[in-house]
């Protein structure tokens, strides 16, 4: 059967934007097929929140601006956003939750900047997606409501911690999402689901009503199925915003622009020639999964045919990275976390007796497993005989790291090598072990530290029984705000390799689900009782 | 250096955490762990070094951005409050702090 829905579901931001400025169908046709294949999909987990009623009303205003001519460049395109972005609760009927049981319901006053600009776009938002708690994990099972399933095996992790946004992704429910990424949380779930996203160099993105986790770190970034859907979403998503102190003061860039721009001196045959990309030798070491490196190796092959220079480069802090990002992170987060105290808004514990009573329990029970782990080792390390030898050591190595890629930009123009050591992995299999999870975020976690662009491409699948055909990424390092270059590259390889358009076939729910349209069973990351079977039939086509 | 169940104690006061005896435990198990691994970190010779508070001051420099004083806030007291656990009259309900 060959339905709309699928032909709609399989669209991309940028086919998605054409089809509907030329009338093919219209933005609600496109909302209403979207909102029934998320509706079927309840399984993966990946929605906490949707509003079909808002959606829909979103979508028929995209579709009378078409008709008077006022179209932004993504008219009626619909998307979601990671659960860490504040949307306006009177407008949307969205809570924001941050994957928190300290958050569940929370009614936010305000839509965060990055979400105000989408929409300013044209955008449709369709709801809010799962994810770890605050923003901290690399495979989603630290939501309080419910891990997220990869689409490509559903006893895998999608990564994390944007994983609901990579899974909707991937699973063609969405064409795109939002997601942040403070030590890899836009790049590793990309990389674990097969598709394209980018982080774009610390500033470019507001964090205006971005739940804060660690300040110095946090950054916004689109996840899509191309880099050019990424360039479309990254150009309305950036720029200056007075309301962030560290927002980057430049001038709007249009990253389509950049992606399509010819390098000098190109050819048809190679649009890459005369780009040096530095392979860190640290980010192939011995212990890389086999499957990771072959899929590596095969895109950097490629790059090369496409006319790049491989180079050898070095980053010999690479592993240091680790401490001093886990030390730095929680740090900030401690800090940051410190306003969820029961007063102002979020959870309060129903029985305490003073005032620190009410806190500490509160505390206790709103805060899941990792967040109180990382609360505790930044409150440790910011603590009075302990700041010197941890903190200002870890922010003096954080510099050392940042001047070792400036010395790396000398000898190339783009750093490349895997996003993570492995492909995703079982549901559980690290739960119990949370270094074991730390030491998994080492290739993605420089750039973090240094504040530099950095994105995931599909690069191939896993190609041994034990990789079970997963998807692997291709990490794409530039210098600061060289996303263009980055957007470009990524956009050549993807014009030569088809590693993107794959998209991963349905599997059998692993609880019985009704007909199609009707899953039965509850939606174990449902906080807002918003979703219902209503999406169908209620706006005539 | 490991840290002591007595740590644990101090840190999760500071923290504003109560943990269970059970979770002390699996905690201080955990953090001794990690800080394992934060021991490389401590023998690299950082003398001289200036520490990164925010990334793109490791290639300009970065001021602070200054405003107007001028009020751009209209007054959002009941959107504000909708999500908080306790109030009465537009006031935040905590328990007595003093006597």
């Amino acid at each position: 059967m060959s339905s709309p829905v699928s032909a709609i579901a399989d669209l991309g931001v940028a086919a998605l934007a054409r089809a509907i400025a030329q009338g093919q169908f219209s933005s609600v046709e496109a909302t209403q097929a979207l909102l029934r294949g998320i509706e079927a999909r309840r399984d993966l987990g990946a929605f906490l929140a949707v509003n079909p009623d808002f959606a829909l009303a979103q979508a028929r205003q995209a579709d009378q601006r078409r008709v008077q001519g006022q179209a932004g460049p993504l008219n009626g395109v619909p998307l979601a956003h990671k659960d860490i972005f504040v949307t306006d609760f009177a407008a949307s009927g969205l809570p924001t939750t941050a994957g928190s049981k300290m958050l569940a319901g929370y009614a936010s006053p305000f839509d965060a900047t990055v979400v105000t600009r989408l929409q300013q776009a044209g955008t449709v938002t369709l709801g809010k997606l799962n994810c770890d708690e605050f923003a901290m994990g690399s495979s989603n099972e630290n939501s309080a409501f419910g891990p997220v399933r990869n689409p490509w095996n559903l006893q895998r992790v999608p990564g994390g911690s944007s994983g609901g946004s990579a899974a909707a992704v991937a699973a063609r429910l969405i064409p795109a999402a939002t997601g942040t990424d403070t030590g890899g949380s836009i790049r590793q779930p990309a990389s674990f689901t097969g598709i394209t996203g980018i982080k774009p160099t610390y500033g470019v993105c507001s964090r205006y009503g971005m739940v804060a986790f660690a300040s110095s770190l946090d950054q916004a970034g689109p996840m899509a199925r191309s880099a050019e859907d990424c360039a479309l979403l990254l150009s309305a998503m950036g720029g200056f915003d007075e309301r962030d102190a560290t927002s980057a003061q430049r001038p709007a860039q249009d990253y389509a622009a950049l992606l399509h721009a010819p390098r000098p001196g190109a050819t048809a045959a190679q649009p890459l020639l005369g780009l040096r990309i530095g392979l860190p030798t640290e980010f192939f070491p011995a212990a890389l999964s086999a499957d990771v490196a072959a899929a590596v190796r095969g895109a950097l092959a490629e790059l090369h045919k496409l006319g790049a220079t491989l180079v050898d480069v070095t980053l010999p802090r690479t592993e240091l990275s680790i401490p001093v990002y886990y030390l730095i992170a929680p740090a900030e987060a401690s800090s940051n976390l410190g306003r969820f105290d029961g007063v102002k808004f979020g959870h309060r514990a129903a029985q305490y007796g003073d005032l620190m009573d009410m806190y500490k329990k509160t505390r206790a029970e709103g805060f899941g497993p990792e967040v109180k782990r990382r609360i505790m080792i930044g409150t440790y390390v910011l603590s009075h005989g302990y700041y010197d030898a941890y903190y200002l050591q870890a922010q003096k190595l954080r510099r050392m790291i940042a001047d070792d890629f400036q010395v790396c930009f000398q000898q190339c123009d783009i750093i490349a090598g895997p996003v993570a050591p492995t492909v995703a992995w079982k549901l559980g299999d690290k739960a119990d072990d949370p270094v074991q999870n730390y030491l998994a975020d080492i290739f993605t976690l420089p750039a973090s530290l240094a504040g530099l662009p950095g994105m995931s491409v599909p690069a191939g699948f896993a190609a041994s029984a034990e990789g079970a055909g997963m998807p692997v990424g291709l990490q794409l390092i530039g210098n600061y705000f060289e996303e263009g270059q980055l957007l470009h590259t990524a956009h050549a390889l993807q014009q030569a390799t088809d590693h993107h358009l794959r998209a991963p076939a349905v599997q059998p729910a692993p609880v019985s689900g009704g007909a199609a349209g009707e899953m039965s069973g509850q939606m174990s990351g449902q906080t807002s009782g918003q979703t219902s079977g209503q999406a169908s039939g209620q706006v005539s086509a | 250096m490991a840290l002591t169940p007595e740590d644990v104690g101090r840190i999760a006061h500071l923290a504003r955490l109560q943990l269970s005896s059970d979770e002390a435990q699996q905690m201080l198990g955990q953090l001794n762990g990690f800080f394992r691994i934060v021991e490389q970190m401590s023998a690299v010779d950082t003398r001289g070094v200036e520490p990164l508070s925010t990334p793109l001051s490791a290639v300009q420099a970065v001021s602070l951005r200054l405003r107007a004083d001028a009020v751009t806030e209209t007054d959002q007291r009941t959107a504000n409050q909708r999500s908080a656990p306790s109030v009465e009259e537009g006031l935040f309900l905590v328990p007595k702090v003093i006597e």
